[in-house]
């Protein structure tokens, strides 16, 4: 699915977290966004999937203008998110997290049952889980969970929000496995990370947000060849 | 023996009457983190329609579904009007609608009807006596703890079977979060009304079967009832609140069993004593919620 996103503008009271930020997703894309602790990466998905009504600019998903609706109607529209305090429900079960996931298509018993079995093959650990408690399941497990859960509503475009965020290397390493999986299958994602090298491998093309606006933007490969892009645009 | 099993129906039916005004209260605090003051009112509103209905030749058990049908009604009519269009603004905003949707609930039962008490129908069975074990009580007693049974099970099931149960607890844990997988706010928020209002319809019928009356401040008791044992039990769980209710009734029953008659006026006064030294021990209350939520 197409994502346009048009002078883009976020603002917390008197803080302007995004200043007018210009953003594309093609069909079957997969973008990175990076940007230091404040940029307002967070603030930008956030608007995109309706969780917070921005204060300026436009949202459209393949040309229809969806600025400022309702998360809800931004998950029937094809768009899933996934934020970065990832927010499993703790209290409810594995199963009933990913069951939860599929409120939109609860309908098609028959689809989500198949879509719960392949997230389990793909997600293998969640399987041996199913029947926990999501609040029990180490960082990475909820990560995986909160993705399988995403994928779940079947998504034209995938949200996501520092996926790697305060993970082991190894489960990190799996996670991007993941997302290249997911890419593969011709899903749109716009991907929010802090790991520059593994985000612009996965991606084709990359957006580096600083201090709410764009400041540098192109393929990925050459935005990973410019040996300055950590010193001038995520650290500080 | 037959003391200790008086004690235990009495309990069970107190308890169970409280669980179930507990958890009225606690669906939609879960949810919203707001204190609906209008709860009350949900009670009153299936009163006088018991009321209403009294006169007419309809079988009972088709008065008490219209009562509870209204008390389900008052409850989405609480939403729509108290809560929907001031919920995104403030809680402070929010606090005194739904204030002053209860008092003008009131004022409209003692304007449109009356502010003297008036008589419900009731079913032949409610002034029975059944004799259980050996035991010598009220038939009124039995159907509570029968109809708390049946409601809590039906409760529990739904909440875990049903997508819309599930939705609902994951919405009590992050809102947001449920919204961004695809879940109705509006739909979760005015079905937790309507639950509340269908628990509060049914305690209606067995709490106003012990007078016969209904009175535009009949709410008020239960309100406080509910308040009280989801403060003890943990505003932020559903088992907590049954579990206060259970135990409030405990106290309640306790106190009445062992106070000397001179002393049994002030049992209130030992209720609130006991409910604080439980607080100073769990200051949550006895369940704790999940960790993390915030306001929607
Ligand atoms: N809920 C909020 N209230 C007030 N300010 C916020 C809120 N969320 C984020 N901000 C501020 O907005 C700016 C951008 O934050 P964020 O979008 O989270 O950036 P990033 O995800 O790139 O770290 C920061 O200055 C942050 O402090
Ligand atoms: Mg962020």
């Amino acid at each position: 699915m197409a994502l346009a996103v048009d002078g883009l503008e976020v603002r917390y009271g008197g803080v302007r977290a995004v200043r007018g930020v210009d953003i594309t997703v093609g069909d079957g894309e997969v973008v990175a966004l990076l940007g230091a602790n404040g940029a307002g990466k967070s603030s930008t998905l956030l608007a995109i999937a309706g969780a917070i009504r921005p204060f300026a600019g436009r949202v459209r998903l393949d040309g229809r203008d969806v600025t400022g609706t309702t998360p809800e109607r931004m998950v029937r529209a094809g768009v899933a998110m996934v934020p970065e305090t990832r927010d499993v429900f703790p209290d409810l079960t594995v199963e009933e997290n990913l069951r939860l996931g599929a409120y939109v298509r609860r309908r098609d018993r028959a689809g989500v049952e198949a879509d719960r079995a392949a997230m389990f093959a793909l997600f293998p650990r969640l399987a041996e889980r199913a029947d926990q408690t999501a609040g029990t399941l180490s960082g990475g497990e909820q990560q995986m969970l909160v993705i399988a859960r995403a994928m779940m509503s079947r998504p034209r475009l995938l949200l996501l929000d520092e996926p790697s965020l305060g993970l082991a290397p190894t489960i990190v390493e799996q996670i991007f496995a993941m997302i290249a999986e997911l890419a593969a299958t011709g899903l749109s994602i716009l991907l929010v990370e802090q790991n520059v090298s593994k985000a612009l491998a996965v991606a084709s093309r990359a957006y580096v947000m600083r201090l709410g606006r764009i400041a540098a933007a192109g393929p990925a490969r050459e935005l990973a060849a410019a040996a300055d892009l950590e010193d001038h645009y995520l650290g500080g | 023996m037959t003391a200790a099993i008086q004690f235990v129906i009495d309990v069970l039916s107190l308890g169970g009457a409280y669980a179930l005004m507990a958890l009225g209260l606690v669906i939609v605090y879960g949810i919203l983190r707001l204190v609906n003051f209008a709860y009350g009112e949900l009670v009153m509103a299936a009163g006088y329609t018991l009321y209403l209905v009294g006169g007419s030749p309809l079988p009972w058990l088709v008065m008490a579904a219209l009562a509870v049908a209204a008390a389900v009604l008052t409850g989405i009519a609480t939403d729509y009007l108290a809560f929907r269009p001031v919920r995104t603004k403030s809680v402070t905003a929010v606090l005194i609608t739904s204030f002053a949707f209860s008092t003008l609930l009131q004022n409209a039962a003692q304007l449109l009807i009356s502010p003297r008490p008036r008589s419900i129908p009731l079913p032949e069975v409610f002034s029975d006596t059944v004799t259980v074990l050996g035991v010598v009580t009220p038939a009124r007693n039995l159907i509570t703890i029968a109809a708390a049974a049946v409601l809590l099970a039906l409760f529990t099931l739904a909440m875990r079977r049903t997508i819309l149960g599930i939705a609902m607890r994951a919405a009590a844990t992050h809102f947001t979060m449920a919204r961004m997988l695809g879940v109705p706010a509006n739909l979760v928020i005015t079905t937790a009304f309507a639950i509340s209002g269908l628990l509060a319809g049914t305690v209606a019928l067995l709490w106003l079967g012990r007078i016969g009356t209904v009175v535009p401040r009949v709410g008020l008791e239960p309100l406080l009832i509910a308040f009280i044992a989801t403060v003890i039990g943990g505003m932020r769980s559903l088992e907590g609140a049954v579990l206060g209710g259970f135990l409030l009734a405990f106290i309640d029953t306790s106190l009445n069993y062992t106070l000397p008659q001179d002393l049994l006026k002030f049992r209130d006064a030992f209720t609130f004593s006991l409910v604080i030294l439980i607080l100073l021990w769990r200051p949550a209350g006895l369940v704790r919620g999940p960790a993390t939520g915030q306001r929607t």
